[in-house]
């Protein structure tokens, strides 16, 4: 996808929790592949423990959760917090939903690196998670 | 991070394993060196490779075949191709979706990899990935493939044990690939067996086996087998199971040296191949390319001779 880093980035694209909506997932997963991303789906009703280990086998830069259920502040920062505890914490985590601006800081304080509000363009994410992987892989290297 | 991971990797390391898996994947020089090493830990995972059309309902299956595995305990790694998009080169892995009832289990090992750039199908770094959970340790490692070309058959000889997936309902067209199919199954299996057009396509196929039967004589050690399946209702995975047995104990009669000629000469062609690829793609993005087909442009070497020069780089 881009000539100066040897390596395709690869992105988690889940859904935890109960909620059964997964059109924004595939709407954001869609766009990453079309921007060069190889994203790994999970499919619905995943729980935090399932995510971290899929995102381990899969070898992913980054997670991007889908959540409208309301369950995001418990959700996200334990999914940051079971990355860090399998030493992973280099993979960056970033979410999307219904999530109401004043819940962003505190998430952000546990580790969640951006939300994405509804109406944000594919474009925005897509740059974010462009740069974090770079980020990531120049860190690492 | 990159650094021994060798050893972790034999220690049942995940997160070291994974790693490996991407450089495979890109390619890193370091990649090499370090499957070298590893090769001589390979050779104890039982091989199956399950292949046929898309959406035949080869990850529900394969999602099956993991439970039964566990039960009898087992662990099992699986690696899922799917397709890289020609156009942008990134590409949606969806496989794991039906297969998410292990994504807590620790003796089962899931690893999407997309084709990158290898139209046909498979991913060149499959056999390594494959390589890289045996040498984990893992009981079983499964294969999953999209399609039946060229490249399925190479990956699907690398197998121990060969599943070919077909499904009712899409025609008499492709008829003409399913005698293909005869070289490289072990078992058929017929899936989505709740569907209508099942019986006609077990007829089929048997018919086809037996015109090959007669064809070849009876003295083969073993003969393709036909199994039903209706995957997402769970139905006749226990059978599928049994047939499966049937030919690895097949095999287990047979001459293990054969065997293992069998998958080191895939192995050594498919590593080679990889290397030439990577060759060829460097030779023809150089200046001394270029400079060839200057030559063919203005008059003065045919593409013939500018192919012969070219071929004669890639092998000095
Ligand atoms: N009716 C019926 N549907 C099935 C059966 N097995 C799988 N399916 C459905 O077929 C569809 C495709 O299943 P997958 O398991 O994703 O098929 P696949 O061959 O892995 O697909 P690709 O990896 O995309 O090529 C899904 O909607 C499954 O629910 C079956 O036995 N009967
Ligand atoms: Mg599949």
């Amino acid at each position: 996808m881009d000539s100066k880093t040897p390596t395709t980035f690869r992105i988690l694209i889940g859904k935890p929790g109960l909620d059964g909506h997964d059109r924004g997932a595939k709407v954001i997963a869609r766009a990453l592949r079309d921007a060069g991303f190889e994203v790994i789906y999970s499919g619905l009703h995943q729980t935090p423990e399932s995510l971290v280990r899929t995102a381990i086998q899969e070898d992913v830069d980054g997670i991007g959760l889908s959540i409208l259920s309301g369950a995001h502040n418990t959700l996200m920062p334990d999914i940051v917090r079971l990355l860090g505890e399998a030493g992973a914490d280099d993979i960056f985590v970033f979410g999307g939903g219904i999530i109401p601006t004043g819940d962003i800081p505190a998430l952000k304080e546990a580790g969640v690196r951006a939300i994405f509000t509804p109406g944000t363009s594919t474009t925005e994410v897509i740059e974010f998670v462009r740069q974090a992987c770079v980020d990531k892989f120049s860190a690492q290297t | 991070m990159s650094g021994d991971l060798l050893p972790r990797i034999l220690n049942g390391e995940t997160r070291a394993a994974a790693r490996l898996m991407r450089l495979v994947d890109d390619g890193a020089p370091r990649a090499r060196e370090i499957m070298s090493a590893l090769f001589p830990h390979t050779g104890n995972a039982y091989i199956l490779g399950v292949t046929g059309n898309p959406g035949s309902g080869k990850s529900t299956l394969v999602n099956q075949l993991i439970s039964r595995f566990r039960r009898q305990e087992l662990t099992v790694g699986c690696v899922a191709v799917d397709p890289t998009s020609p156009f942008s080169g990134g590409a949606i892995l969806g496989d794991r979706v039906r297969m998410q009832d292990h994504a807590t289990d620790d003796g089962v090992f899931i690893r999407s990899v997309a084709t990158r750039g290898h139209m046909g199908g498979l991913s060149r770094s499959t056999p390594a990935m494959v390589q890289v959970m045996d040498a984990m340790g893992f009981d079983m490692v499964i294969i999953e493939t999209v399609g039946v070309g060229q490249d399925e058959v190479e990956i699907v000889q690398f197998a121990d044990t060969s599943l070919v997936v077909l499904i009712p309902g899409l025609g008499d067209d492709i008829q003409a690939d399913k005698a293909g199919l005869l070289e490289i199954a072990d078992i058929f299996v017929l899936n989505k067996a709740d569907r209508p057009g099942i019986k006609r396509l077990n007829r089929e196929i048997r018919a086809m086996l037996n015109l090959h039967r007669i064809a070849d004589g009876e003295d083969e050690p073993y003969r393709p087998v036909i199994c039903q399946t209706s995957a997402i209702a769970d139905e006749g995975v226990d059978e599928l199971i049994e047939s499966i047995d049937a030919h690895r104990s097949s095999l287990a009669s047979g001459d293990p040296a054969v065997r293992q000629r069998k998958r080191h000469s895939h192995l050594v062609r498919a590593i080679a191949r990889t290397e030439l690829e990577s060759l060829f793609s460097l030779h023809t993005t150089s200046e001394k390319f270029q400079d060839l087909i200057d030559q063919v442009t203005s008059g003065t070497l045919d593409p013939y001779g500018a192919a012969d020069e070219l071929t004669r780089w890639l092998i000095q």
